[in-house]
């Protein structure tokens, strides 16, 4: 119990800290940037902290919750399989369905662009199928593409395919009436309006796009191995070490999973930044 | 070489001083010919008609100035002469050419209400953006771009990229960009209507002082009498409801004109006369 | 009367009503479906001939294409089930059978769906919390906030199974352990969206309630909320449906025995094609109806706000 009351204690330091924090003014630029990458820190180390103190405390069963201690053990005696599993999900699967659904999608816009009829077709169609369960084909693309990553890319094709196209599609409108019409004072072409205005216009939608797929491509790849696999993969051991109650083990995967989604999301934002350098929502940041 | 439908001429004109000498040699001369141009727009409430015999003829070399409420049809002119809208009624041409084809062959300089730079492009790289379209080579490229941004006053800031510029500088910008690839005819629609009263005299100075340098043809819509009177040689009056022309006045101010003509009884005079006119058009209402 | 000709789409095509039809969305909506059925019914036969040839030459009969197709189309275990079986078994499963029956679509749908829904009320609650202290707290908004985002990078999906084993091991079972999946990925958006629509009132209306000297409940009442309530619903809208996808993979690895998802775990084990794909087209619907449903109360809001646009 007094493990858990430390706990606490230092939770309402740390907050009385952060409140410091928060209420100071800043001297200098990079003071505020400082502030702003500690006070989340704190909050963080004091969730740590928290249930840390609440496991230990409170003497919670290992199997429901393991401290984060344990965890940290048991990720670093078990960097193989993990790197195993993080190689047969992530490298294979989760890049090649993300290359291929995000590059389709983007080219079936382009093609769909001169048809204004397609467009108003498939553009309410798609902002539809992105709001389905779209994870559910999983168990059909496993029949049709077996156990290894060929079936979970397949999956993460379809679930990327969608937002892609009807961001791209809405993004190729982005361009203002007027920076049309100087385009069509020059006589431009087609593809030289598209490659000189309407592309660049349309960037911080395609990177939206690319954003949103990020997280999407992870999650469809992992629970599409929830219907079969070979023996490795993070959705596989998840399941069955979920099966065997090493819980700990879950929860090391977990931290895996979490890293490299945040690590894949923060790439592409970082991109983003240097492509779309421009936008008022970046240059004002 | 004529517009052959230059046959389907309205009866009579409509305005009272629009008789201009419409002899069949102007056509070699005149810049912009234009014999009772209409066009109506089909909107949802009905036909509605933006402009109605509309007769006149541009000289090389003149500075037109266009005035008249909101409504009055002076931007549709432009628009017409730039070939973004297509007439419905009557014969238009530019350089003897049917619009379509001067745009063809870029005939014409376009400046917009707002400067509709490209914000992903330093303003070299959008002074680049025609000379890219049209094909001309890197090195004379490089080499026009310095020329034009000396003639509006932006030297060294081309690396800029259009959001580290002021409102004016970024107009001067897109000026610079549209004398970048030397048409004679320069269609400037509002171009200073968002900047403040000191800016625009600046600005309004220096277009004088670049006009007398490259004796170019420009058309130049404003809603401000002092600007029309200070700029122009010739300012076309017109009103609203249909558009049409209701006076065209011939400046009689000496070439050299500084700020402080617009305090001389000659510059009132003008001034006064566009104004009657701009009434006799309001008193439809 | 109404011109399905593609011809009709180019752009010299007069405002008669045929091309005013196909201006409109209708059209080119209901063509791409059309188009899509098509499809479907070409890959249907092409991905369940090898199966059939195979059986044709076991049995060393004569066939002809009419026969291939006929029988491609309605095999008891396609690869590619045809539209029209996938409608007929959606037909079986939620008209001919008894509601309550563990055969029936409207079973495993209600089971999925009070979840969902129940997920996305305390999920929005949670949400709207949230972004209420985060408006309203310095610290929070600079603690919680890049927390709340972190919080997104777990996979919940992916731990699902383990939640719910965690949670019936504690006492906890029913919808509730899917409904917490449900709010876990539906608080991120609605908090996203709040703080944003919280934040939206510019600085001369708060500048107003100041001159009015308003206190911060009457700010929050007066103009805070009723500026939120558009992104509120927006976010909402995106918040069902992730909700419904959060209920579903809840119900799939855990042995569950109702709902969509264990609908179609059961098919893929049994290699019921026909099964999987009535149970997406059942989650399909339940999707539409949610975010329809959102969408509407949307827009009867913003009416009796006098904000309809």
């Amino acid at each position: 119990m007094s493990v858990f009351l430390l706990a606490v204690l230092f939770w309402l330091a740390a907050w009385a800290f952060n409140e410091w924090l928060v209420r100071r003014q800043p001297e200098s630029r990079t003071q505020a940037r400082l502030i702003g990458i500690v006070v989340p820190l704190i909050f963080g180390a004091t969730l740590l902290v928290l249930w840390e103190g609440a496991v230990r405390g409170f003497e919670v069963p290992f199997v429901l919750l393991p401290p984060p201690s344990a965890i940290w053990d048991r990720l670093i005696n078990s960097l193989p399989i993990l790197w195993a599993d993080f190689r047969q999900t992530f490298l294979k699967a989760v890049l090649a369905g993300y290359v291929l659904g995000c590059g389709s999608g983007f080219l079936v816009a382009i093609l769909i662009d001169r048809s204004p009829f397609l467009q108003r077709g498939l553009l309410p169609l798609g902002n539809f199928v992105s709001a389905l369960p779209v994870i559910g084909v999983a168990p059909i693309m496993v029949m049709w593409f077996g156990f290894d990553w060929p079936s979970k890319a397949a999956v993460v094709i379809i679930m990327t395919f969608f937002p892609m196209l009807v961001n791209t599609v809405q993004g190729l409108t982005a361009a203002s009436a007027m920076e049309r019409d100087l385009m069509r004072t020059y006589a431009a072409g087609y593809w030289q309006t598209l490659f000189k205005l309407r592309l660049p216009a349309a960037g911080p939608f395609i990177f939206n796009a690319l954003k949103i797929n990020s997280t999407l491509a992870l999650i469809g790849a992992i629970v599409a191995e929830f219907f079969g696999t070979p023996i490795v993969g993070m959705g596989f051991r998840i399941s069955t070490e979920v099966g065997r109650m090493n819980i700990d083990m879950v929860w090391a995967e977990i931290a895996v999973a979490a890293l490299a989604g945040s690590v894949f999301y923060g790439v592409v934002a970082l991109v983003e930044r240097a492509a779309t350098f421009w936008h008022p929502s970046i240059r004002g940041g | 070489m004529r517009n052959s439908s230059a046959a389907i001429r309205g009866q009579a004109t409509a305005g009272d001083g629009a008789g201009l000498p419409a002899d069949a040699g102007a056509g070699a001369r005149s810049v912009v010919e234009a014999k009772g141009l209409g066009l109506t727009f089909q909107t949802g409430d009905g036909p509605v008609r933006a402009l109605a015999d509309v007769d006149l003829s541009i000289g090389r070399g003149e500075f037109v100035s266009f005035i008249g409420p909101s409504g009055c049809g002076k931007t549709t002119f432009l628009r017409v002469i730039a070939d973004l809208e297509q007439p419905t009624a009557g014969s238009i041409t530019v350089n003897g050419m049917t619009p379509q084809e001067a745009r063809r062959r870029r005939a014409y300089g376009y400046v917009f209400q707002a400067p509709a730079l490209y914000p992903w492009r330093t303003i070299e790289k959008n002074i680049a953006l025609p000379l890219e379209i049209m094909g001309i080579g890197r090195a004379e490229q490089q080499e026009r771009i310095d020329r034009v941004l000396d003639l509006v006053d932006l030297k060294g800031f081309g690396k800029k990229f259009p959001w580290q510029l002021s409102g004016g500088m970024q107009q001067r910008a897109s000026i610079a960009r549209a004398l970048a690839f030397d048409a004679d005819l320069l269609l400037m629609d509002e171009p200073f209507g968002a900047l403040d009263e000191i800016v625009r005299d600046h600005l309004n100075e220096q277009l004088l002082k670049l006009w007398e340098r490259t004796t170019k043809t420009i058309c130049f819509v404003t809603h401000s009498i002092p600007e029309a009177v200070y700029l122009s040689t010739k300012i076309v009056v017109m009103s609203p409801r249909p558009g049409r022309v209701t006076d065209i006045i011939d400046s009689t101010l000496p070439k050299e004109r500084p700020l402080d003509i617009r305090e001389s009884p000659e510059f009132l005079k003008i001034a006064h006369r566009v104004r009657e006119g701009l009434r006799a058009g309001h008193s439809y209402e | 009367m109404v011109a399905v000709d593609p011809v009709a789409n180019l752009p010299t095509a007069r405002p008669t009503l045929g091309a005013r039809l196909v201006g409109g969305k209708t059209v080119p909506i209901l063509t791409v479906v059309v188009a899509l059925v098509a499809l479907w019914y070409a890959f249907a036969v092409y991905l369940n001939a090898p199966w059939q040839l195979d059986r044709y030459a076991k049995s060393e009969r004569e066939w002809t294409a009419a026969e291939l197709v006929r029988d491609t189309l309605n095999q008891e275990r396609p690869v590619l089930p045809s539209p029209h079986q996938v409608m007929a078994e959606i037909w079986k499963t939620t008209v001919d059978v008894r509601p309550t029956s563990k055969r029936s679509l409207v079973y495993h749908g209600w089971v999925t769906l009070s979840s969902t829904l129940l997920g996305f009320a305390i999920g929005t609650a949670l949400g709207i919390l949230l972004a209420v202290g985060i408006v309203h707290n310095r610290a929070m908004d600079k603690s919680v906030m890049p927390w709340v985002i972190a919080s997104q990078t777990i996979p919940i999906l992916a731990i699902a199974p383990m939640i719910i084993v965690v949670l019936n091991a504690i006492g906890l079972s029913g919808i509730l352990p899917k409904a917490l999946i449900s709010t876990y990925l539906s608080f991120f958006p609605v908090v996203v969206g709040m703080v944003k629509g919280l934040r939206s009132p510019e600085a001369i209306q708060l500048d107003l309630m100041r001159t009015y000297s308003a206190g911060a409940g009457q700010v929050f009442w007066k103009l805070r909320w009723p500026s939120a309530l558009p992104y509120l619903f927006t976010s909402m809208q995106v918040a069902v449906a992730i909700s419904l996808v959060g209920a579903i993979v809840g119900e799939m690895p855990t042995g569950a025995v109702a709902g969509l998802g264990a609908r179609l775990l059961a098919g893929s084990y049994y290699g019921q094609t026909v099964q999987i794909w009535a149970a997406l087209f059942a989650a399909a619907a339940i999707a539409a109806v949610l975010v329809m449903a959102v969408g509407f109360a949307h827009g009867l809001v913003l009416k009796r706000m006098g904000m309809a646009r």
